[in-house]
C-alpha cells in the first residue's frame, strides 16, 4: 500500500466515530453519506451528500467530520458536498438498521411502498422496533425530524419514529 | 452586483441562468416563510409539525438554489446576501407564494397546487443540461413527493369533510386559482435558457398539473374553476402584491437592522 491508501484508511476509520446528532446511534458511516475519500493535491478531499434538502443536521456533521480528523492528525482537509446522485435510504449499512431498531426506531423498510404522490395508498407494514409486532398504524407522515415518520404500536401501544424511505 | 449586471443593459450569456435559479430559490424562500407561521399554530400536533417539516424541505430547496445562484454571479455574493439583502422588486417569486397563509384550507391549497406544480417542475428540470439544477431538482423531488402526497390527502380530508370544511375549501379556491396561471407562463429568462436548450417549458407541464388538480379535486367532491377568469400575473418578474414587502420586512429584519451581523 502506497502512503494515500495508508491515510484514506485511517481516514474512513475515524470516521466511523463521528455520529449524527440527531440519531446518535448512527455513524456517518453507517448513514452512507460519505462517498468519497481522496487525497488530492495533499489534501484530504472528504465528499458528503446530504440526506435531506433542509437537514440541519449536515452542517454539524461536517464540522464533526473536520474535527475528527483535525484531532487524528489530518491537517489539510477539505469537504466537499456533492447532491448527485441523490441520498438513499437503501445506502445505510445493515449494521445501522440494527442500530437503529436497537435505539427504538423502526429501520426503513427495504421494499419501499410509499414513495409515490398519490394519496391515501395502502399503507407499508412497519414492524415495531420494541415489541416487533406488525400491527402498528401511521399516525403522520412527518415526525421529529425530516427523515422520520411517526407511527403507534396496536399491541405494546408505544409510539414510535420511522425512518422512512427516501 | 446583480442589479449591476442587468441594467448595464447586455444580456451576458448566464444572466438568464441566474435569474432562473433566483426565481427557484424565491419560490421555496418565501413559501417556506410563509407556511412557518404556523410553527406553534398548526390545527393539531402532528399537522404543526408537517407542515413546519414542509417549511424545512423548502428552505433546504431554497439554500441549494442561492447557493448555485451565488456561484453563477460570483465575487462576493453568497446565499445569504441572496435571501437578505435583495429588494422586493428583485424576488422572482410566483404570486402564489406569497399570499397570506389564510385559514387551513387556503395554506392546503396553496401547498396542494403548489407542490402538485413543482412535482412535475423538478422532474422536468432533473433533466436539464445544466448538472446542478438537474442536481438539485432530482434531489427535492423525492421530498416534494412526500408534500404532494400529504396535501392531496389534506384536501381530500377538507372537501369531503363536513359542510363547514367544504365551504372552506371552496373560498380557498376562489381565492387563489387567479394566481395557478402565473405558475406556467414562461418570464423572458425562461424562454431565453429555453432556447439554450437548457429547461424544457414550464407550459408543457400545465396539462398534467390540471388532470392532478381535477382527479384530487374529484375525489374531494370540488368542482375545477369552469370560468378561468382574469390570471394575476408579474411576480416572476418582479411586481408583487401587497404582501411580499411584509415577509421581507420580517425576514430580513435582522440583516436591516444590523447589515452581515453573524452569529
Ligand atoms: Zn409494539
Amino acid at each position: 500500500m502506497d502512503a494515500d491508501t495508508i491515510q484514506i484508511k485511517a481516514a474512513w476509520k475515524i470516521l466511523e466515530q463521528v455520529a449524527d446528532p440527531e440519531v446518535p446511534v448512527l455513524t456517518v458511516i453507517d448513514l452512507g453519506i460519505i462517498r468519497h475519500i481522496d487525497i488530492v493535491e495533499h489534501r484530504l478531499q472528504i465528499t458528503i451528500t446530504p440526506t435531506y434538502t433542509g437537514c440541519p443536521a449536515m452542517d454539524v456533521m461536517s464540522m464533526g467530520i473536520r474535527m475528527a480528523l483535525l484531532e487524528n492528525g489530518f491537517k489539510h482537509i477539505e469537504i466537499k458536498q456533492v447532491l448527485s446522485p441523490a441520498w438513499t435510504t437503501d445506502w445505510m449499512s445493515e449494521s445501522g438498521k440494527q442500530k437503529l431498531k436497537a435505539y427504538g426506531i423502526a429501520p426503513p423498510n427495504t421494499t419501499q411502498a410509499v414513495c409515490t404522490p398519490q394519496s391515501f395508498q395502502q399503507e407499508e407494514s412497519i414492524q415495531c422496533p420494541l415489541c416487533n409486532s406488525y400491527h402498528t398504524q401511521l399516525i403522520s407522515q412527518f415526525g421529529s425530524t425530516a427523515c422520520k415518520a411517526l407511527y403507534k404500536c396496536d399491541d405494546c401501544k408505544e409510539p414510535f419514529d420511522y425512518f422512512k424511505c427516501h | 452586483m446583480l442589479t449591476t449586471m442587468i441594467s448595464n443593459g447586455s444580456m451576458l450569456h448566464t444572466d438568464s441562468l441566474i435569474h432562473y435559479t433566483l426565481h427557484l430559490a424565491d419560490n421555496a424562500l418565501i413559501l417556506s416563510q410563509r407556511n412557518s407561521e404556523w410553527c406553534g399554530h398548526g390545527p393539531v400536533l402532528e399537522q404543526d409539525i408537517a407542515i413546519t417539516n414542509i417549511s424545512l424541505d423548502l428552505l433546504g430547496q431554497a439554500r441549494n438554489f442561492y447557493q448555485y445562484a451565488a456561484i453563477l454571479i460570483g465575487g462576493t455574493a453568497s446565499e445569504d446576501k441572496l435571501a437578505y439583502h435583495r429588494n422586493e422588486n428583485e424576488f422572482k417569486n410566483c404570486l402564489l407564494a406569497e399570499q397570506p397563509k389564510g385559514d387551513w384550507a387556503v395554506t392546503i391549497l396553496r401547498q396542494f397546487i403548489f407542490s402538485a406544480y413543482q412535482y412535475l417542475l423538478y422532474r422536468q428540470l432533473a433533466k436539464s443540461t445544466d448538472h446542478q439544477l438537474a442536481a438539485i431538482a432530482s434531489k427535492a423531488v423525492k421530498e416534494v413527493t412526500y408534500h404532494l402526497r400529504w396535501s392531496s390527502e389534506w384536501v381530500i380530508r377538507l372537501g369531503d369533510g363536513t359542510a363547514e370544511s367544504h365551504a372552506r375549501m371552496v373560498n380557498a379556491i376562489q381565492d387563489l386559482w387567479m394566481f395557478t396561471g402565473e405558475l406556467f407562463l414562461p418570464a423572458p429568462y425562461e424562454t431565453e435558457i429555453q432556447n439554450q436548450g437548457i429547461i424544457t417549458g414550464v407550459e408543457k407541464l400545465q396539462q398534467e398539473w390540471i388532470t392532478t388538480i381535477e382527479n384530487t379535486f374529484s375525489e374531494a367532491t370540488l368542482a375545477l374553476p369552469t370560468d378561468t377568469g382574469w390570471m394575476q400575473t408579474g411576480g416572476k418578474t418582479g411586481r408583487h402584491t401587497e404582501y411580499l414587502g411584509r415577509i421581507l420586512a420580517e425576514l430580513q429584519y435582522m440583516q436591516r437592522i444590523y447589515p452581515n451581523c453573524e452569529w
